[in-house]
Parts: C-alpha cells; structure tokens; sequence
C-alpha cells in the first residue's frame, strides 16, 4: 500500500513537472490557431490559420529572422574557430598553466551578457574613433558588434565541446601523420579535423541556438539590425497579436523535429551497429533494408508521424476557410454589441428625461448640461466612440468588445497610439 | 652487406631537465640490419627511437642516417617510417585509405591508391579486407596493417616500438617470424625496440642491451647470451643463476672465485673482461639453468655444487628443480626431459654439475629486476 502510494506520488509529481514544462509552450500553440485578436486559448471562437498569414507577411519580423540568421551563421563561424584554437591550445599549453588558461577561457561565461553587450559596444566604439572612422563604418555596424559581442562568451561553450573530444584524441595518430610525411597543416586537416568534427557539428548548433536566442547582449549591439527576439520584445511592448504565437509555434515544431530526427538517426545507428555485430558484410546489405527502418526506432516512426500530421496541416489550411465561423462570431458580438448599445441608450434615455425633469423643476440656474459620464466605463461604449478606431478595409462595423475591460485588449485600439 | 641504410648515433645525450635518458650512446647500425634495443621499460630506448624518427631533438651528439646528420630535419623530411607502440591507426579511414596515407600526402589519384594498397594487403596476407575500418580488425591484422602502412612510405629506415606488446603469446610469437620473414623480403634496415628478450633474440642480427639510458653491450643474440659483458645483460637476458664472490685466482681465461656459499668454483671470463678481471675483484658467476647437470652424490670439486632442493616442477620439455641460493634467490636448474624417469629430490641434497666453458665471469654489478 506504501509502494503503491508512493508509486503513485511519483506520477503527480512527473504529471506536474511536464505541465510546469510544457504547458505553457501547449497553450500558446493553441492560442495561435484561435480566431480570436488577443492570444487566448478560451473562449474558442473559430479554428483559423490567418496568424500565420499575418505572421509572413509582418516586415519586421520576417527582417528580425533575416538578422537573426545572418548574426547566428556569423557567430558560429567565428565561435567555432575560436573556440577550436583555444581547446588546442588547451592541450599544448605547459601543465602548470592549464588551470589558470582555463579560468581565463571560461570567465566570460560567467560574466553578465549585459555587461558583454556594453563592453563590446563601448570598446569597439573607442577603437572606431581612434581609427578616425565615421558612424557608417564597419567597426560599428550592427551585425559586427553583434556577432563580436555574442562570440566573446559563445566562443567559450564551443571551447568547452570541443575540449570534451579533444582529450579523447591520441597524439600518436598526428605523430603517425608527420613521420609518414604529412606536413603539420596536412596533419591537421586530415586526421585532426575528421576526428574533431561530430565535436565541431554539436558546437555549431550550440552557437546557433545561442545565438539566436540571445537579447541582453544583442539589445546593445544591434544598431540598425534588430534580430528577431529584439523585434519581438519590441513588438510585446506594443501589445500582443496570436501571429507571436503562430511564430514560437513554428519555433516549437521545428525544434521538437530536428530533436525526433536526430534520435531516429541516432537509434538507426545503433540498430546498424548492432547488426552488424552479428552479421558480415554480405549478409548486412540484404539485412539492413529501408522497410525494417522502423524496426525498434521509435524515434523514426514519430519522425514520419510528425510530417504526415505537418502535411495534413498545412493541407487543411490551404483549403480551410474559416470565414463563414469568424462571420458568424462577429455578428454574434454585434448582436450583443447592439443590444448592449439599445440597453444604453435606453438608459441614457431614461437618464436624460430624469434630468430634464430635474431641470425644468430648478429653473434655469445651470448653464451647461454636464458630460453624460455616469455609465461606468467612460464614454466606451457610446456609438460614436468606436468610428475613429475603424481602419478596416471592409466596411463592416468593428463590433465592440463587451469584457469588462474597455476595450483596452483590444489590438485594434492600439493602432491608434502609434 | 645489404645495401640498405644505415643508422648511426654518435655520442648521443638526450636530458629532459635534469633527467637523463640516454647517456653517451654510440651505435652503429648497418645498412639492412634487423637491429634490436632490448631493455626493462624506462631504460631510455623509445627516447632513442623517437630521436632517430624525429619527434626528439639530442641534446647532445649526432644522429646519423645514410651518413646524414639529422639535426634541424622534422620527422615528415625522414626516411624514416615509425610503427608505434599503440599503431595509432587512422581510426576514421580505411585500411586501404590508412596503407596509402603517405601517397595521399604526395598527391596520388585514388586509382594507383588502391592498387598499391592491394598489392600491399597482398603481401601482408590480407586481401580484399582494404574496405574495412581498423576497428573491424582484429589485433593481428591491424598490426599488419600498420606494417604496410609503414612499408607504404617506402622508408630506408623502419623503426618498431614495442609493436607486439599488445599482442596474446600466439600471436606474438606468429608476428615474429612474419616481422623477420617481411624484413628479409624488403631488405631494409629495421630498428626495434622491446623490452622481451624473446623478441630480441629470435629476430635481430645485433641487439643492443640498455640499462637507464646506457648501453652495456651492442652484439648478436648468441653473443649476448653466452658472454655478457656486464651484470646486468647476463640476467636481463635470459634466465641466468647468479653466485657471488671475490676473484681468488686468475688462470688465463678462466679464473676461480671464492663464493659466499659454495666454495671455491671455476669459471670463464667473459671477452670483454678478459684482462681486465684481477684478482680481489668483487664478481659475479653466471650459470644458466641448463648448463647444469646432476651429478652423483658426493662429487666435490670446483664446478660442483650442492644445495638443497626446495621444490620442483615438470614444464613438458624440462623438469625445473629449485634449490637453495644465495640471498633468498633460488638456483633454478633445467633438466631435458627426454622421457627418462625422473625421481622426486624435495627435501634432498643435491650435487650439481657444470662445465667452467658454460659459467661466466663478469664484474659485480647492477642485477636486472625479476
């Protein structure tokens, strides 16, 4: 009874670590399939893809990936050979100095991306003015201090990869190298780099995702090239549309599908391996075939399952119109806006007469009527408040929000600020 | 004389700090010679090896080959090809692509690539395995492998590192007659290095016999087994039964040594003590096991001993008797069996026998380790 209570803790407790986890990340892929202008997952109005639409066809964003591209693919380069240089010179370097080359290396990951992001812009801005460029040069264009600034403490986690494969490498075979003729660069390209080079792949991706993910060193750096998680956190500042939620979508799906496409490749090496354990080569080419590819490899089959379901998608919203719900939607609100509009103008009515009452019984000693201002919510909801908000092609009338907020959720009203 | 190339190191010194690993060594190695250095692990003769490939600059002295100084010249410029202790195979590449990294370096096609590799898997007794990796071979064949790739460079000079070591007994004792078969075949100068005398002596034309950085004798296997110039190579080299003792007596090449234990015994000099021996000398007798025989009980005499017999052991082809020594160490004596019956001596004194032709004489020295 004990076992089985505790049997069962574990799974609440599994239960609640994945929804902490991954809850967030669901919701917000659901928000973005919701007709609805503010990313919510309730109440679900209409299944849309429109998100996506807006999405694509947003410059700033579509740019910000541009940038962030660019900036990552700049990085990596640049990580990755530094990184590489210091883990080799980790290994020649006299013994006794290894532990302080090491400190040295790694400090900037420990350092504050802020304080990265101002030094480097700091730094290189000095060395501009020294050399007595202008504001237009290199030296202080944004994707160079960008990729300079990132690679300060990128470089160092691609050290620390590196590193890792390196100590498993065997002086002797570079020695074998040289005594069968190779020059020390031949030597290094040859057998050093296709040693090194599962090593060198995980460390590219490592800089790339850290790359574009990066903001606090960005954030000082970019100048006139804003990457995409600068162009979003400038954009959540202006109010949130479902299109965010349509783009951290398509940033879930690709990760989880290079994640499920390099463990299916990774079990089908291990499968191979197995099998050729037990097999000759003869034997392996009839064995090994693409039908048993499936054989045991979960991973794989998710890999499949995952492309039918993207194809189905993307199918479904190709032929998909959610119009006719989304039309369906609005004239519901608008019917609900209009009653609500009848309910006050039927009050203000009542009100009005009320007061003309009032009036005609105090004489004429007030010499303006006051601002009809008693309804709670401002002038909101009053008819004409909503004609300056319309910016619409279509012709319809903007149905009016009826939550308690006053419309300040809605994105719409926002516009108007800019 | 083969017209292979030669080797040569004059007066070499090689100091890592303070540490010195190899101290004044003078070699001569001759063109097409399977030439040995055979020592106990940390007697300097890898450091030798790698100064004669090039990894090693001497502190000291020269390395010659062809006549050649070395020095300033990087281990890629040499005619020299290295079988490393651990082979240190390309683990990423082929056999074929292993065998023929040294064309691939100078530029050939891939066609002439393979062609070689083939002709050399031929050879070295493995054909169509050129597709494999390394790690598909097993230790053998990787060996061999690593032989043609050496073999590939067309080296003047091959240099060995202990590359049977990791090797079971079968195997190590099959690689001996193919390292020494190949040898033969390709007429060149091999250089090899090991720290089992075994190897040494079934292989090598010359051995030289190094002992902390320096070398006590450079001559043939039969040379070093039966007249070793020093302590240290007659009981580093095979098994040998020492007595010690002070010189009484000098008889020309013979002379008597009073021993701790068993009296006065006769015995010859060694060549290169010959002279040099006098009398009062501290020195030490050697007497290999099966120059030992059994005599009848009660011989006396100066190349008779007597000892008690601790315990014995039948090997197949010797029956090993063990008595009591000098110091705790037992004097050990091979009987051949040749299916003669053989009685039971435990416990039992015995007399043994030798001839003074098989005992040698050299100065007191440094014992090899057991």
């Amino acid at each position: 009874m004990n076992l089985s209570f505790l049997r069962v803790s574990i799974w609440v407790y599994l239960a609640i670590f994945f929804l902490y986890l991954l809850g967030p990340l669901v919701i917000m892929s659901v928000t973005a399939f919701n007709s609805s202008a503010f990313p919510r997952m309730t109440p679900w109005e209409c299944l849309t893809f429109q998100w996506f639409g807006e999405l694509f066809q947003d410059q700033r964003i579509l740019n910000g990936i541009k940038n962030s591209l660019i900036i990552g693919a700049g990085t990596v380069v640049l990580s990755v050979a530094m990184g590489l240089a210091g883990a080799l010179m980790l290994t020649q370097i006299w013994p006794k100095l290894r532990a302080t080359y090491y400190t040295i290396i790694i400090a900037p990951i420990l350092i504050p991306g802020v304080v990265l992001g101002i030094s480097t812009l700091v730094f290189w801005d000095r060395i501009n003015r020294m050399l007595g460029l202008g504001a237009d040069s290199v030296l202080s264009n944004g994707i160079f201090l960008t990729v300079i600034g990132q690679s300060t403490f990128i470089a160092s986690y691609c050290m620390l990869v590196l590193v890792a494969r390196l100590q498993r490498y065997d002086v002797a075979l570079t020695e074998a190298a040289l005594d069968l003729g190779a020059t020390h660069a031949q030597a290094f390209r040859k057998i050093l780099l296709p040693f090194m080079r599962p090593a060198i792949a995980s460390a590219a991706v490592l800089a790339f995702l850290a790359s574009f993910e990066n903001y606090n060193t960005t954030t000082f750096t970019f100048g006139e090239y804003p990457t995409l998680t600068i162009e979003l956190a400038q954009k959540v500042r202006y109010g949130i549309t479902p299109s965010i939620s349509a783009l951290a979508f398509i940033i879930v799906a690709l990760t989880v599908f290079f994640a499920l496409l390099n463990e299916a490749k990774l079990k089908r090496q291990e499968l191979v391996a197995a099998a050729r354990k037990n097999a000759t080569v003869e034997e392996l080419a009839g064995k090994i075939k693409l039908p048993s590819f499936f054989a045991g490899n979960v991973a794989a089959m998710l890999v499949v399952i995952f492309a039918a379901a993207t194809i189905t998608v993307v199918g479904t919203a190709t032929a998909y119109s959610p119009d006719q719900c989304i039309a369906n939607v609005k004239e519901q609100k608008q019917l609900e806006a209009d009653q609500r509009i009848q309910e006050l103008r039927k009050q203000r009515e009542e009100r009005r007469k009320q007061r003309e009452a009032d009036e005609a019984e105090q004489g004429e000693t007030q010499s303006a009527p006051k601002p009809s201002n008693n309804s709670g919510f401002g002038n909101v909801f009053a008819p004409n408040a909503l004609s300056g908000d319309e910016d619409e092609s279509n012709a319809e009338p903007q149905p009016s929000t009826n939550g308690g907020f006053g419309g300040a959720f809605d994105p719409n009203s926002l516009k108007t600020d800019e | 004389m083969s017209a292979g190339v030669g080797v040569d190191l004059e007066n070499l010194w090689i100091r890592f700090g303070d540490f010195v690993a190899v101290r004044d060594a003078n070699v001569n190695i001759n063109g097409g010679d399977f030439f040995s250095f055979l020592g106990p692990s940390g007697c300097g003769k890898t450091t030798i090896l790698r100064a004669v490939s090039g990894f090693l600059d001497p502190s000291e002295g020269k390395v010659l080959i062809g006549g050649n100084d070395m020095r300033g010249i990087g281990p890629n410029k040499r005619p020299t090809a290295l079988i490393f202790q651990n082979l240190a195979l390309f683990p990423l590449m082929k056999v074929w692509e292993n065998i023929t990294f040294s064309m691939e370096i100078k530029g050939a096609s891939a066609k002439e690539r393979r062609k070689r590799a083939d002709e050399l898997l031929d050879m070295i007794a493995l054909p169509g395995q050129g597709d494999k990796l390394p790690s598909e071979l097993s230790g053998g064949q990787r060996q061999r492998v690593a032989i043609a790739r050496a073999l590939c460079a067309e080296p003047d000079v091959l240099l060995l590192d202990e590359p049977l070591s990791a090797l079971d007994l079968k195997l190590r004792q099959h690689m001996r007659t193919e390292l020494r078969e190949i040898q033969q075949r390709v007429g060149i100068t091999f250089i090899y290095i090991t720290h089992d005398q075994g190897e040494a002596l079934t292989m090598s034309d010359n051995i030289a016999v190094m002992r902390a950085g320096v070398i006590d004798q450079i001559a043939d296997g039969k040379t070093i087994y039966n007249d070793p110039n020093t302590a240290f190579a007659a009981s580093f080299v095979g098994e040998n039964n020492v007595f010690r003792g002070k010189i009484k007596q000098v008889m020309g090449n013979e002379a008597m040594i009073a021993t701790n234990r068993s009296g006065d015994l006769v015995a010859r000099i060694s060549t290169a003590n010959q002279g040099k021996l006098k009398e009062g000398d501290d020195a030490m007798m050697f007497i290999r096991p099966e120059a030992f025989a059994i005599a009848p009980d009660g011989a006396t005499g100066d190349h008779f001993v007597t000892a008690r017999v601790n315990h014995e052991e039948f090997e197949g082809n010797v029956f090993n008797i063990f008595t009591e020594g000098e110091g705790g160490k037992e004097i050990k004596v091979s009987i051949p069996n040749h299916g003669q019956s053989f009685q039971d001596h435990t416990g039992q004194n015995i007399t043994l026998e030798y001839e003074a032709q098989n005992a040698v004489l050299v100065p007191a020295g440094e014992l090899a380790a057991e």
